[in-house]
């Protein structure tokens, strides 16, 4: 390989690298205490990690042996009463859904947005633009809660209407009047909270798109969106993704707003637009006050599923990276 | 194809630095002209001055006239995108598509062109110009490989095949074999010698051994001193520039006595 991008991916071994046998013996003291400072913090880090997972399974344990129901299929959160029974289906399927519903919207949207101020716009409207995003990404997700409550909540009438008009016949969009506290709006309060964040991380990484590519497609006689096409998306593809992902873990663990806006039960409706539901970390903070000793547990094992299913996530978008590691070496 | 490009009193700007100067010039069709001159002095930003994609760099501007046979690249309503599918560009560092197999890198001006083009018509334009890039050998086998797993000499012989697939009319290369190892530039060489029997060719090179050997004709640029704009000094036969230029400067820059 003689072209410039191989050579510069191998650089030449660093100064404090591992050296060979004979020159051990001059080893700065400055490397040294940089070594065990590294490694001590290194173990320390690993020892608490240990230390936390042991006593969140020790917890957990104790709730599901106490458990009347079964705990992946009741429909109900009594782990406060005797005999406790709870289950965390309700939680998943709201989790799930409400993280899905807000990814279908903000992904597409973000993307959107990101190529927007990273290829269209002129500098002096993507400057402002991006700075106001990269703000909107700093914002509390309590403020947001606060917002979807008293603003979203009472103005979404119209659209379930027209989704219950037009869509209402499948079943999913059916909608009979009330508050719109439904996982819907859930979806969308979380569409609107993540938003930022990917369209932040997707637009960093549409702007590292290499010109060269770019002025490949260009020179072939692409049009502005056949560039991005050839060269731009591909090779944000990945970066994308874990911007995407990491929008997916805000969404799966987001607390305060789910919990503000939502209206929850422990029974999963037909329809989508339908108030009720709940979702794993909303439940863990309205409940968690109340709870006594085996409901505080109880809460615990359903965090651990929730960490299980982030985890699962985030492994799923890295074979989805890894499967196109071959073109993008 | 081919076709002749008559330059005249072109300017190129960045902004309000004015990089080459009042340039004319006239490129026969069907052969191989080579730009030299130290560099700043605007070969690059020439060279994409004639098929619209000096415009692309942000404050890019061009006044002038570059006339491909009988149209003006300039003229008012020429769509740039069309500009370019007519001609076609080698950069200097080979730039395939690093996420295409190496078909689709050919393949990929072909599906621009927006009609559906039927597959066996496109295995044959893939196989045509890889082919006329003389790299169908080397690749016949691995067509659905990515194209960035080739050597560095085979990537810029893919992007050659990229360019000529669309059918240009004229290829304009700047400095292609620069960042390849002397084997590989000489195939580019060789393969520059039998394209110009279909191709307009104009090519920048840095190297005066490479342009004596492929170019019928040699362009001189030089420049005034630095942040002065480019200009031609004189374009002639390339035996002529190379034995008796009719330019001191030239002669000066070619046997060393300058930059
Ligand atoms: N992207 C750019 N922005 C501003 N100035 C540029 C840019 N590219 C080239 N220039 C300037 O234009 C002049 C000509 O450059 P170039 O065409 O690259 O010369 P050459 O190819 O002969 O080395 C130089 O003074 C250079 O600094
Ligand atoms: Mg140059």
């Amino acid at each position: 390989m003689d072209i410039t991008p191989a050579t510069a991916a191998s650089p030449p071994p660093l100064a404090g690298g591992p050296a060979p046998a004979e020159q051990k013996a001059t080893t700065r003291p400055g490397d040294r205490i940089f070594l065990a400072l590294s490694r001590g913090s290194g173990i320390l880090l690993l020892v608490i990690m240990a230390a936390i997972a042991v006593f969140l399974t020790v917890r957990a344990t104790n709730a599901l042996s106490h458990n009347e129901g079964n705990f992946f299929t009741t429909f109900e959160w009594s782990a406060n009463s005797t005999p406790p029974v709870f289950g965390i289906a309700v939680l998943a399927f709201g989790t799930v859904v409400s993280s899905l519903i807000a990814m279908l919207i903000a992904v597409p949207v973000a993307i959107g947005i990101a190529l927007f101020i990273s290829h269209y716009a002129p500098r002096r409207l993507s400057t402002p633009l991006s700075y106001v995003i990269d703000l909107l990404a700093a914002v509390p997700s309590i403020v947001y809660g606060l917002w979807g409550a008293l603003f979203l909540v009472p103005h979404l009438g119209g659209l379930y209407g027209w989704l219950n008009d037009y869509f209402g016949w499948t079943g999913i969009f059916e909608y009979h009047d009330g508050a719109a506290r439904s996982l819907f709006t859930i979806g969308i309060l979380l569409a609107i909270m993540i938003l930022p964040i990917v369209t932040s991380v997707s637009r960093e990484v549409f702007l590292q798109a290499p010109k060269m590519h770019e002025e490949a497609a260009l020179a072939l006689g692409a049009t502005r969106w056949e560039v991005i096409r050839m060269s731009v998306l591909p090779f944000g593809r990945s970066g994308v993704i874990s911007a995407s992902m990491l929008g997916l873990g805000r969404a799966l663990g987001e607390t305060m707003a789910v919990a503000t806006v939502l209206s929850p039960s422990f029974e999963i409706g037909t329809s989508l637009l339908d108030p009720g539901g709940g979702t794993f970390a909303q439940n863990i903070a309205s409940s968690f006050k109340e709870s006594g000793e085996i409901g505080k547990d109880a809460l615990i094992a359903s965090g651990l599923v929730l960490f299980v299913l982030t985890l699962l996530v985030n492994g799923a978008a890295r074979l989805i990276i890894a499967r196109r590691k071959e073109y993008t070496a | 194809m081919a076709k002749r490009i008559d330059v005249s009193g072109l300017n190129a700007y960045y902004g309000s630095h004015k990089a080459i100067d009042d340039i004319s010039m006239t490129v026969e069709p069907r052969s191989v002209t080579a730009f030299i001159g130290p560099s700043g002095c605007g070969k690059s930003t020439f060279l994409r001055t004639l098929n619209r994609m000096h415009e692309v760099t942000p404050g890019g501007r061009v006044e002038g006239k570059v006339m491909l046979d009988d149209e003006n690249l300039y003229g008012p309503g020429v769509d740039p995108v069309s500009v370019r599918r007519t001609v076609g560009m080698v950069f200097q560092r080979p730039n395939p598509f690093p996420t295409m197999s190496i078909y689709d890198n050919v393949a990929a001006g072909v599906r621009l062109n927006g009609d559906r083009v039927r597959k066996a018509e496109l295995d044959g334009i893939v196989e045509k110009s890889l082919k006329g890039a003389n790299l169908w050998n080397e690749v016949k086998d691995r067509l659905n490989k990515p194209g960035a797993g080739l050597s560095g000499g085979q990537q810029q012989r893919l992007c050659i095949a990229r360019a000529i697939a669309v059918e240009p009319q004229v290829l304009l290369m700047d400095e292609p074999c620069s960042a390849l190892d002397p084997i590989s530039t000489l195939a580019i060489e060789d393969l520059i010698g039998e394209l110009k029997e279909h191709f307009t060719i104009v090519i920048v090179t840095h190297n005066m051994q490479q342009a004596a050997r492929v170019s019928d004709r040699t362009a001189f640029f030089n420049l005034a001193g630095v942040g002065q704009p480019g200009k031609l000094v004189e374009i002639d036969d390339t035996e002529r520039i190379f034995s008796n230029p009719s330019v001191q400067a030239t002669e000066d820059y070619i046997s060393g006595r300058f930059g």
